[in-house]
């Protein structure tokens, strides 16, 4: 059997949950067994969205103290889980909760953990690919010994529906809790009061970077953006220089985009900034140099100063309308 | 309080990433080493606290004695006092450094209040010193924290979620693993660079456990998409072509 954590809104699995059960049937399938999913709150409410991945067996855990978030509680369960199931492999999505699970699980265990894979070779020994560096650099690894635990990429790999929906069995499971698994829990939950259309969400993005030059000549492309529709982003060249608030960094330690369209102004594309915008549909560049890496990566350029071209599209596109 | 970030010192690769012949590590010959952007964030919060609280903010790296150089720029962000667990500079998995990192904090003198680190290292991106040190020490511990205050003995810490934040109220001592964003880390002015480079860097050699883990066949980097951008021309004269590309072939006008 092969166990997965599903992470699900009211239901709803998660995107990157399913494109992790896409994997976890992949392995079920080269090791010829079955597929399972742990969910937390209402087992039964996401039956239907697994049986399309080929989940054969839910566990649904309840406990009157799991309430609200519990890193540690939720890592107790998966392991009481875990010692009952004696799974070939457990799997969660490499999201905060999945890394943070699945890291007390392995903790606990003493195995090892291979974050973030896009493949895996379940042969004699597991061999998975993960990335590194964000995904600008990839590993091939191997599980010494013991049960593989890993967290997929978001994103990486596409959530295709098993070619049979299988027929779901709910199983109910109340894990042995105790106090000290609830040291750590969501004691809270605060709104955003942040305004517009968050960076991840948005369908155009237009990020400056260090060629900016300062914060005033952002103006230019909050501008651009309004008239697009879009969103402003930047670099860590042009957070680090104060221009911008860190929420608005796109990249390795920042933001993760998927616009259909993402204008690059002076921005020179390196790979920690390219980990963030790969999801880019299009990337236009503007930039006064035509060697700059995001001028290879991207698929249209405009060679020039951003502080003279960007202001000419404005009047353009506000001609146009 | 006693406050410690645990850092790591990672090539800074700039815009392109080339491996060595072995396909086992970067090649390094021509880059410069960099503290990792998170663990950045958790050298500034432990000063930020320890001159706010009082009390005394480490910085601790496990690496070659090259690493020196991370421990001794948060020396010169205004940390008190630098730890480098020297190794020989071959990789050291997630399992390893959380086990050296645990007993270097069991042998200290001074107790800790808390434990900082990156909520994940931007090179080998394993997502779980943290966490396991936490577990070694059975200290409680949240991850990916992206703003965090101390009051009476409880640390405030939020994680954003879609739409807000999840407040975790956690009592000392503690492990917290924190993301770019959590502060602004400060430059080192020209002068405390240089007491950096005078003040004492505590050292030790620990001893490697024999982890089982998850080994290493090769890194590989991604294939680029061939061919590069079109170009729609210099300077303002271009705007009639990226004019018609927006409307025309991507249709977002
Ligand atoms: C561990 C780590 C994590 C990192 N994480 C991130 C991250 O999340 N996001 C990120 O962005 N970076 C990240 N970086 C930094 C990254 O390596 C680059 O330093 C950064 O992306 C460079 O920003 P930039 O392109 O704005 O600046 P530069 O590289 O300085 O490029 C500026 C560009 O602007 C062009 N230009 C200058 N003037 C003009 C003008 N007037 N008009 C038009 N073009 C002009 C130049 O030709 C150049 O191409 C990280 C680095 C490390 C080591």
């Amino acid at each position: 059997m092969i166990l997965s954590l599903i992470e699900h809104e009211d239901g709803t699995p998660s995107d990157v949950s399913l494109q992790m059960l896409t994997l976890a049937r992949d392995i079920a399938e080269q090791t010829d067994s079955s597929l399972a999913a742990i969910v937390f709150d209402d087992g039964d409410a996401v039956t239907d969205a697994v049986a399309t991945q080929g989940v054969e067996d839910v566990y649904s855990v309840t406990h009157d103290r799991l309430d609200v978030y519990a890193p540690e509680a939720w890592a107790e369960s998966v392991d009481q889980l875990v010692e009952e199931l004696d799974p070939e492999a457990v799997l969660a999505a490499g999201t905060d909760r999945g890394h943070e699970v699945l890291a007390h699980v392995v903790a606990r265990r003493d195995l090892p953990m291979a974050a973030n894979c896009t493949e895996v070779d379940a042969g004699d020994a597991y061999e998975v690919t993960r990335q590194r560096w964000g995904g600008s650099l990839i590993e091939h690894a191997r599980f010494d010994s013991g049960m593989p635990v890993l967290t997929t990429a978001a994103h990486e790999i596409a959530a295709e529906p098993a070619t049979e929906a299988a027929d779901v069995t709910t199983h109910d499971f109340t894990p042995t809790l105790d106090d000290d698994d609830f040291r750590v829990r969501v004691s809270r939950r605060e709104e955003s009061d942040a305004e517009g259309i968050p960076l991840g969400e948005a369908r155009i993005v237009v990020g400056g970077g260090r060629g900016v030059g300062s914060s005033e000549d952002f103006d230019q492309l909050e501008e651009l953006a309004e008239l697009l529709g879009g969103t402003v982003g930047s670099s860590r060249a042009a957070v680090n220089e104060g221009w911008r608030p860190h929420d608005d960094q796109i990249g390795l330690t920042g933001a993760k985009i998927a616009p259909k369209l993402y204008v690059a102004c002076g921005i020179s594309g390196a790979v920690q900034h390219m980990v963030g915008c790969k999801g880019a549909d299009n990337i236009l560049a503007i930039n006064t140099d035509p060697e700059t890496s995001i001028i290879q990566k991207g698929e249209y350029a405009v060679i020039g100063d951003l502080h003279e071209v960007v202001p000419a599209l404005n009047e353009a596109i506000r001609n146009g309308q | 309080m006693e406050v410690l970030a645990c850092i790591k010192r990672v090539p800074d690769t700039g815009s392109r990433i080339v491996l060595t012949e072995d396909k086992q590590d970067i090649d390094t010959s021509n880059l410069g080493f960099t503290m990792s952007p998170h663990e950045e964030c958790a050298v500034e919060a432990a000063i930020e606290l320890t001159q706010s609280h009082g009390g005394t903010a480490t910085a601790l790296t496990l690496g070659p004695d090259e690493a020196t150089e991370q421990v001794r720029t948060a020396l010169a962000m205004q940390a008190d006092e630098a730890v480098l667990l020297e190794t020989d500079g071959s990789e050291w998995g997630a399992i390893d450094t959380a086990q050296a990192i645990a007993e270097h904090v069991r042998n200290r003198d001074e107790e800790l209040d808390l434990l900082l680190f990156g909520n994940e290292s931007a090179d080998a991106g394993n997502y779980q010193v943290g966490v396991r040190v936490a577990h070694e020490l059975d200290l409680p511990c949240v991850t990916g924290i992206k703003s965090l205050t101390v009051e009476d003995g409880t640390a405030i810490a939020k994680r954003e979620v879609s739409g807000g934040s999840e407040v975790y109220e956690v009592e000392l001592p503690a492990v917290i693993s924190v993301k770019e964003g959590l502060n602004e880390p400060r430059y080192p002015s020209i002068r405390s660079k240089m007491a950096a480079q005078r003040h004492d860097v505590e050292r030790s050699e620990p001893e490697r456990t024999a982890a089982v883990g998850l080994e290493k066949i090769r890194l590989e980097t991604p294939e680029q998409s061939e061919g590069s951008a079109e170009i729609l021309g210099e300077g303002p004269e271009a705007v009639d072509n990226v004019m018609e590309v927006l409307s025309n072939d991507l249709e977002v006008l």
